[in-house]
């Protein structure tokens, strides 16, 4: 946005087609949940990403399985586009024991190991501390995973993000710190609560590299995301990477919105990132129309199918309640 | 044991040190950090990982930033990354700093993750009146932590279970708390030269006795040892149990001394009101109402911060005089 890295890099066409089905994998399945929510048959708070499927989309492409996610409660889009199946994701929304937390953890608290969705916490900023234990693993395994932080504009502001970014600064953690900045945390305006023009200038106080990025541009964050996973795989240390966006559906699904204008919301929604990116593929001649009609419906398809396996499955038994709370379980 | 093994007289820092060595040599993944803790900077404030940073190197044996959240939160992520880290805080007052990642997090993960997860941290933490540091520096928050479904919550007394109980607990699956005090950790004792793992959970009847059992734990069993020979003296016979492993505490082995005796008194240096012996009292008069010739006491601190003047922190503290008159008092 408005820094320049040294060696951008651009995603190829198969890399721009991935980014698109990772988001287009996010989109619908936000809008079926929140259908599913309208209609009474889950409840839960939900925490809508929908505006901000771009930056996680773009990120996980340039992830493998291998690498680690540690993110917060709007953290659902994170975990799709890092490849978190959606027959357990759905399970767990729905509170049933074949869910990927057997029920436990609900929609604000996913795991998902296989993939490397390792930690979802409900508790603003502690994503951080967190993934630098993950990335300190890989330095003393000698291995080239990177583990990458996301949270949102608000967590900067709490003192895990100090200490998380200190700490990965002196030990030279391979681990990304993506800030993904809707410009709100919870109701509060980002100017009423933070006190930097921008959150990548705090980067500088940790001395690590920090960048604004456009969240809603695959290519911007694509170029910005490389750099800063390279210069992790490469042991030279953590980066800051805030990456500017927008949330739709206001801080849990059926706020009211009160506290932002309605021709700030319309101005955001009319440059929404998804169906902007759709047509720049088609113009580009990256896909064709009828191909990217056929992956929505291919993607709708397997939301479905997750949604119908989710509602077949049981309710955990209440012995649950003893399971898990130690390796050991306790006795009845 | 056949032969009985040669004994060594030490302290119980010396045997700290001891298990830290032997667990680091014996498993690669087990890692030391902390504020201090390694050689440059002196090997800990009270000596106890002096040589290990030396012995295997600076990237298994780390000081860290004053930064109780980031100490905790890498601990979590590099133990669910296989690894077994003994995290120091240095004193059990700075635990309150890292609650969100030792309450929210190390202590939950597996249960909210439906198993997935698994934190094998150990968090080493030091504490205990009687050396005039007042209201910040030497409080028994160790109620807080057993209130924590997730967490085993240890406090050795003698050097002998300090090195076992320490043993166990890195190798131990879950979260441990391990609270060391000033006045036990240099306090010599007897351990066998092969002094290997002391189980979790496990109480053990040092005194046994007829008349009433004293059940206590870390610095207070030295009152009840005092208190129980002044008892003695006196024709009463005391049976002294020392918990060692405060949560999940050992209810077989304290009921079936108590369904002996008739009488119970515990003893701890936390404050008095909803401390662990509030719910050790509780669960004796619910299993054993009928067969208690008096009721439960509990002896505690005064509901006050700890104090700094000599004479008020030793009039907060429980001394044995204490002891024996409230056991004189059920024998009436």
């Amino acid at each position: 946005m408005n820094q320049t890295t040294t060696n951008a890099a651009t995603p190829d066409a198969a890399a721009q087609l991935d980014i698109f089905r990772r988001m287009i994998r996010i989109e619908r399945n936000d809008d079926a949940t929140r259908a599913q929510i309208r209609r009474g048959r889950i409840t839960a708070p939900y925490y809508s990403a929908r505006g901000q499927e771009c930056i996680p989309a773009t990120i996980s492409n340039l992830l493998t399985d291998d690498d680690v996610i540690c993110t917060i409660y709007r953290g659902i889009h994170d975990m799709v586009a890092k490849g978190m199946p959606l027959r357990p994701l759905w399970a767990e929304i729905c509170g049933r024991v074949d869910g990927t937390c057997k029920g436990k953890g609900g929609p604000m608290h996913l795991t998902h190991a296989e993939t490397g969705c390792m930690v979802t916490t409900g508790i603003v900023g502690s994503s951080m501390p967190i993934a630098n234990g993950f990335a300190w693993a890989s330095l003393l395994d000698g291995s080239k995973r990177v583990t990458i932080a996301y949270f949102g504009d608000g967590a900067s502001n709490i003192g895990a993000f100090h200490e998380a970014l200190n700490l990965a600064s002196v030990w030279k953690l391979p681990v990304i710190f993506v800030c993904q900045n809707n410009g709100f945390a919870e109701h509060t305006r980002y100017e009423n609560g933070t006190g930097c023009a921008q959150i990548s200038q705090r980067a500088a106080g940790y001395g690590m590299p920090g960048y604004t990025v456009d969240g809603n541009d695959p290519f911007d964050l694509y170029a910005h995301a490389h750099e800063a996973i390279e210069r992790a795989r490469n042991g030279e240390g953590p980066t800051l990477l805030e990456c500017k966006t927008f949330r739709f559906m206001g801080h849990v699904f059926g706020d009211a919105d009160s506290y932002m204008t309605k021709e700030e919301k319309d101005a955001a929604i009319a440059v929404d990132p998804l169906p902007i990116y759709r047509q720049k593929l088609i113009d580009t001649g990256v896909a064709t129309e009828d191909q990217l009609a056929a992956l929505t419906t291919q993607t709708e398809a397997e939301v479905q199918d997750a949604i119908d396996f989710a509602m077949a499955c049981e309710f955990p038994s209440v012995d649950e309640l003893r399971r898990d709370v130690f390796a050991e379980e306790i006795p009845a | 044991m056949s032969n009985r093994a040669e004994m060594i007289k030490m302290t119980g820092q010396a045997a700290v040190s001891a298990a830290l060595f032997e667990a680091m040599e014996a498993d690669p993944k087990v890692l030391v950090f902390g504020e201090d803790v390694a050689d440059r900077e002196g090997g800990g404030v009270m000596g106890t990982t002096r040589g290990l940073s030396t012995r295997f190197g600076d990237m298994r044996v780390r000081s860290t930033p004053i930064a109780e959240q980031a100490i905790i939160g890498a601990a979590i992520g590099a133990a669910m990354a296989g690894y077994k880290p003994v995290a120091e805080i240095m004193l059990m007052n700075f635990t309150t700093v890292a609650m969100d990642m030792i309450v929210n997090h190390a202590a939950k993960l597996r249960f909210m993750s439906g198993g997935q997860s698994q934190v094998p941290i150990t968090i080493r933490t030091l504490t205990g009146a009687g050396f005039q540091t007042a209201g910040q520096h030497a409080d028994h928050y160790e109620g807080w932590f057993c209130h924590t479904a997730g967490i085993k919550v240890v406090a050795p007394s003698s050097p002998a279970d300090y090195k076992g109980l320490l043993l166990s607990c890195i190798n131990d699956p879950d979260p441990c708390l391990f609270i060391e005090t000033g006045k036990t950790l240099f306090a010599p004792g007897e351990v066998a030269a092969d002094q290997g793992p002391i189980p979790l959970g496990k109480a053990k009847v040092v005194m046994p006795g007829s008349d009433v059992t004293l059940i206590s734990y870390s610095s207070m069993m030295f009152a009840c040892y005092s208190a129980a020979a002044e008892l003695a003296e006196a024709g009463i016979s005391a049976e002294v149990i020392d918990l060692r492993t405060i949560s999940p505490w050992d209810k077989d082995t304290v009921l079936a001394s108590v369904e002996k005796t008739g009488r119970a008194v515990v003893v701890h240096e936390a404050v008095r009101n909803f401390g662990p012996g509030a719910e050790i009292a509780a669960t004796i008069q619910e299993e054993l109402f009928g067969k208690l010739k008096a009721p439960v006491r509990r002896l505690g601190a005064p509901y006050c911060a700890v104090p700094f003047a000599k004479v008020l922190e030793d009039a907060f503290l429980v001394q044995p005089a204490d002891v024996v008159a409230c056991v004189k008092a059920l024998m009436a």
